[in-house]
């Protein structure tokens, strides 16, 4: 067995009696103790979450804009302020999601990415390749020197202001999906639980510190068993479940994530052009008793699709899933899930299920 | 927390409990509801239903994940927790108190050959390298 990856919040993790578990090759807190109770203060309160496993990456040089405009799917030419982020995916030529990412543009000669944990290298390994490819000469810097927390909840700026007293000079100005920069710390209004929040990177050294001063502010300690049904709940895809490399992002539920009105040419655009659009990613929400589950099968009038994230939904109280189904099938409709022998009833809805704390279904 | 030295335990993490009406009550231990976290979802075996050892017989389901539950012996069911199936969390709040269903045993010795609580504590022990 391989030596598991460890975050700077390794050692506070333990101290906090989290639960520990192998998540893609990292030792990772999947809860402190109930992950329900967590899911539940995330929507009321204030949660922390270490995700120092995924990596923040910086591109610097002259025309990164230009390398980022070929590389991914989104049109980085709406980045325009400093601070400013965009959701985007990374395709292979095939029209295949390498990876999901967020790019903050700071100035003309450095923009930030952050790429998943278990794709990071070979999302860098890909990058490097249309660097040189490309000629752009640019250079690429992964940052394991920083650490990343997440506060999110309805009080996550007043944490995050007692946590770090004058910050509220910043975070009353930070919009949603913008980011700023002080020296080395990192602090964006980002997150992936549907409610407001901020995503800070800090240098490794001072994490432990800054997640002390976070708790000692009123924000409690979150796993990443809750950090999925709440990403759920918000309708956010999780990447190698409900997207990969085979899947197209037109049926992944992130048409408005590839921009194809400019004439801009990126990897993958060929192919999602020729390719024709058969499925759609759709909410759905068990009408029947038991839980959806990733990979159970779906029956329609239309033919058959597939969950590719399921969950029991704590807010909700019922059990709510992503999946891949026949297009044609429209929101209101009732469909069959396949749970071991039986074949349950679900209703087909529109996601995000829960934003800011209220359920939208 | 402690593993109670009057029941019997399986290798896949059942309790079992010999009544004095000669029924065996079953449930899932500590160790596996920690394991598994908080449970959302739970569905026991219809009543009346023969079951042979080591049948998957119910279904045990907490936000990350599901787990079935075998039966510790052959036997007939004869009544089902109602009680778990509509508050699943009560399988977290105490393991042991939360039964699940009982079963008239097709052979009353087969309970003696369960494990105790030592060799179940040892087992668990084993798992957690």
């Amino acid at each position: 067995m391989t030596e598991l990856k460890t975050t700077p919040l390794n050692a506070t993790h333990r101290e906090l009696n989290a639960k520990m578990v192998d998540f893609g090759g990292w030792d990772m807190p999947v809860n402190y103790g109930s992950q329900i109770e967590e899911h539940h203060i995330v929507r009321t309160g204030c949660g922390l979450f270490d995700v120092s496993h995924m990596l923040p990456l910086d591109i610097r040089g002259e025309n990164v804009r230009g390398f980022l405009r070929k590389l991914v799917a989104n049109n980085v030419d709406k980045l325009q302020v400093s601070g400013k982020a965009l959701y985007s995916c990374m395709l292979n030529e095939a029209g295949g999601v390498i990876d999901d990412l967020i790019i903050y543009f700071m100035d003309e000669s450095w923009f930030r990415l952050v790429v998943n944990a278990g794709t990071a290298e070979k999302d860098l390994a890909w990058m490097e390749k249309m660097n040189a490819e490309w000629g752009m000469n640019l250079a690429l810097t992964p940052r394991r020197d920083l650490a990343m927390v997440a506060i999110q909840g309805p009080d996550a700026k007043k944490v995050l202001d007692a946590a770090m007293p004058g910050a509220d000079s910043l975070t009353e100005t930070l919009k949603p999906f913008n980011a700023a920069a002080l020296g080395e710390m990192f602090i964006a209004r980002t997150g992936y639980t549907g409610e407001d929040g901020f995503e800070v990177m800090v240098l490794a050294k001072s994490a432990p510190f800054f997640w002390k001063a976070l708790m000692e502010a009123g924000g409690k300690p979150i796993g990443l068993g809750a950090r999925d049904t709440l990403r759920l709940e918000a309708g956010m895809n999780l990447y190698g479940q409900d997207m990969d490399e085979t899947t197209s992002p037109l049926e992944s539920g992130l048409a408005w994530t590839v921009d194809l009105k400019t004439a801009r040419d990126f990897v993958g655009r060929k192919a999602l052009e020729a390719s024709e659009v058969t499925k759609q990613l759709v909410g759905l929400v068990l009408l029947d008793k038991g839980v959806l589950r990733s990979h159970q099968n779906v029956f329609t009038r239309h033919g058959e699709g597939e969950i590719t994230s399921g969950t029991f939904s704590p807010t909700m109280q019922q059990s709510v899933a992503l999946a891949r189904i026949p297009l044609g099938i429209a929101p209101g409709e009732e469909v069959e899930v396949e749970i071991r022998d039986k074949k349950l009833k679900a209703k087909v809805v529109k996601y995000p299920f829960v934003r800011n704390g209220k359920v939208l279904i | 927390m402690s593993i109670p030295a009057d029941l019997k335990y399986t290798k896949s993490h059942e309790w079992v409990k010999a009544e004095a009406d000669g029924t065996v009550t079953v449930g899932i231990t500590h160790h596996a509801q920690d394991l598994l976290g908080d449970m959302v979802f739970v569905e026991n075996p219809a009543v009346g239903r023969k079951l042979a050892k080591g049948e998957e017989c119910a279904v045990v389901e907490s936000v990350k994940a599901a787990s079935d539950v075998y039966a510790p012996i052959a036997g007939e069911v004869v009544a089902a927790n109602d009680e778990v199936e509509s508050s699943p969390e009560k399988i977290n709040q105490d393991a042991y108190d939360a039964w699940m269903f009982r079963i008239s045993p097709a052979n009353p010795a087969d309970v003696d050959a369960l494990l105790d609580a030592a060799a179940y504590e040892a087992h668990v022990a084993s798992e957690a390298h």
